[in-house]
């Protein structure tokens, strides 16, 4: 085989080799979606309880990604879960919107939705989104049934006892 | 004279310390001529040829029906809990993880580097080697380095195609033939699976396989015994040592890598 035959095939065998890392990481993993049109926002969102919420989770307005959530602490002054999410350029929300954790399918990832107000004025970079509510927890979500069915049955009886479970 | 079954294992333990020291300088030694063999590129590229594009029929089969088979047996796995729709994304996560580099090495371990412990054998056994010598050749600048290096180019090609072929087949098999939804299948795989994290850590993985094959390959070649026997030995120890090592450090990776801290 002549020298430049071979250098040949093996020029190939490495563009070979780019094309599949190339289909692998565009194509195959998240790295198209993470390039961004123009420079991003960041808006934050305090949480009571963020639930299952995770870092990188997507954040959407009528089911449609509009950013990302980058980080998540916790306000050792409130107790609450603070959350910075990092908004496309492109999106902008009037500044009485409300952000919500929500659940992608009954089981799936918690994301976060943004439900848009009706102020004029937005959000200018670095706000908070005042109105938020925080995720569904099960066990609240169970103790709070039973209470209601404990309540129903015992309406003609004298009122029950509430279940431990609950808050006061 | 007796012999004395404790200085019998203390020898024993004696010789393997040896070998390992006698690797590790033979490893030194290679990496102190990789400069040289760089000076003679066509010698390198000549050993990617032999190396990666001579073994790109075998690996490329091989991710084809591996992947076919991931695809079927996945989907019947996942079925039961209705998480069929998954398939793609637990494909190439296996894929890309584990079976890429992994299944790569150990072909890779089998072709090309039998073939690299016979061609050096031979020609130890020949006493070409010692030839080179004779004529103040570094037979490690000139014949053994561009192996090496061809050999660790080559890997990560080699494994990258395997994980990407492996997923067209999957694609294959599970949208054509059995009928999961296209858009779910390439969507939630884009959604599940992170380059930096999932891709280049296979990289990563296959690169370091690509060291442990070539190294192993060239060390049994080297120190072979200058005879027909001794060439066959060396080239069944080369897989084997290779498969092994190959194996244990792929727990000691995976381990590294993808073990979270929450």
């Amino acid at each position: 085989m002549g020298k430049r035959s071979i250098e040949t095939l093996v020029g190939l065998f490495v563009l070979l080799g780019i094309l599949g890392l190339l289909f692998l990481a565009l194509k195959a993993a998240n790295l198209g979606s993470f390039t961004s049109s123009g420079d991003n926002y960041t808006l934050i969102a305090k949480f009571d309880n963020i639930g299952g919420l995770k870092v990188r989770a997507p954040v959407r307005s009528a089911g449609v990604t509009v950013g990302r959530v980058t980080s998540i602490t916790l306000d050792p002054k409130t107790y609450q879960g603070v959350v910075k999410l990092d908004m496309q350029r492109g999106v902008q929300f009037p500044n009485d919107s409300s952000a919500r954790i929500l659940t992608s399918g009954l089981l799936g990832d918690q994301y976060v939705g943004l439900e848009a107000g009706a102020e004029e004025k937005v959000f200018a970079p670095g706000d908070t989104i005042k109105s938020t509510q925080s995720a569904v927890v099960l066990e609240s979500l169970i103790s709070q049934f039973l209470f209601n069915k404990a309540a129903d049955a015992g309406s003609t009886a004298a009122p029950p006892p509430p279940p431990t479970g609950t808050k006061k | 004279m007796t012999t004395n079954p404790l200085a019998v294992l203390g020898q024993r333990a004696l010789n393997v310390l040896r070998g390992l020291g006698h690797n590790a300088t033979f490893f030194a030694d290679l990496l102190r001529n990789t400069p040289a063999a760089l000076r003679r590129p066509y010698l390198v590229i000549a050993q990617v040829h032999a190396i990666g594009n001579l073994s790109l029929l075998i690996i490329m089969a091989s991710g084809l029906a591996v992947g076919f088979v991931l695809a079927l047996q996945s989907y019947y796995a996942l079925v039961t809990y209705g998480a069929s729709e998954s398939l793609g994304l637990l494909v190439n996560l296996s894929l890309v993880r584990e079976l890429g580099p992994v299944v790569t090495a150990l072909l890779f371990a089998g072709r090309a580097g039998t073939s690299l412990t016979a061609e050096i054998g031979l020609m130890k056994a020949g006493e070409q080697l010692a030839a080179m010598e004779m004529m103040a050749i570094d037979p490690k600048s000139r014949v053994l380095a561009p192996r090496f290096l061809g050999g660790i180019v080559a890997m990560p090609v080699l494994a990258v195609l395997f994980s990407s072929i492996g997923i067209l087949g999957a694609y294959v098999v599970a949208v054509q033939l059995i009928g999961v939804d296209d858009g779910n299948f390439w969507s939630i795989m884009q959604n599940g699976v992170d380059v930096w994290r999932d891709v280049g850590n296979g990289i990563i993985k296959s690169i370091v396989f690509g060291v442990i094959c070539t190294f192993v390959a060239v060390y049994q070649g080297y120190e072979t015994q200058a005879t027909p026997e001794g060439v066959a030995h060396a080239t069944t120890r080369t897989v084997v040592i290779s498969s092994l090592s190959v194996l244990a450090m792929d727990f000691v990776l995976t381990a590294l890598m993808f073990t979270h801290k929450q």
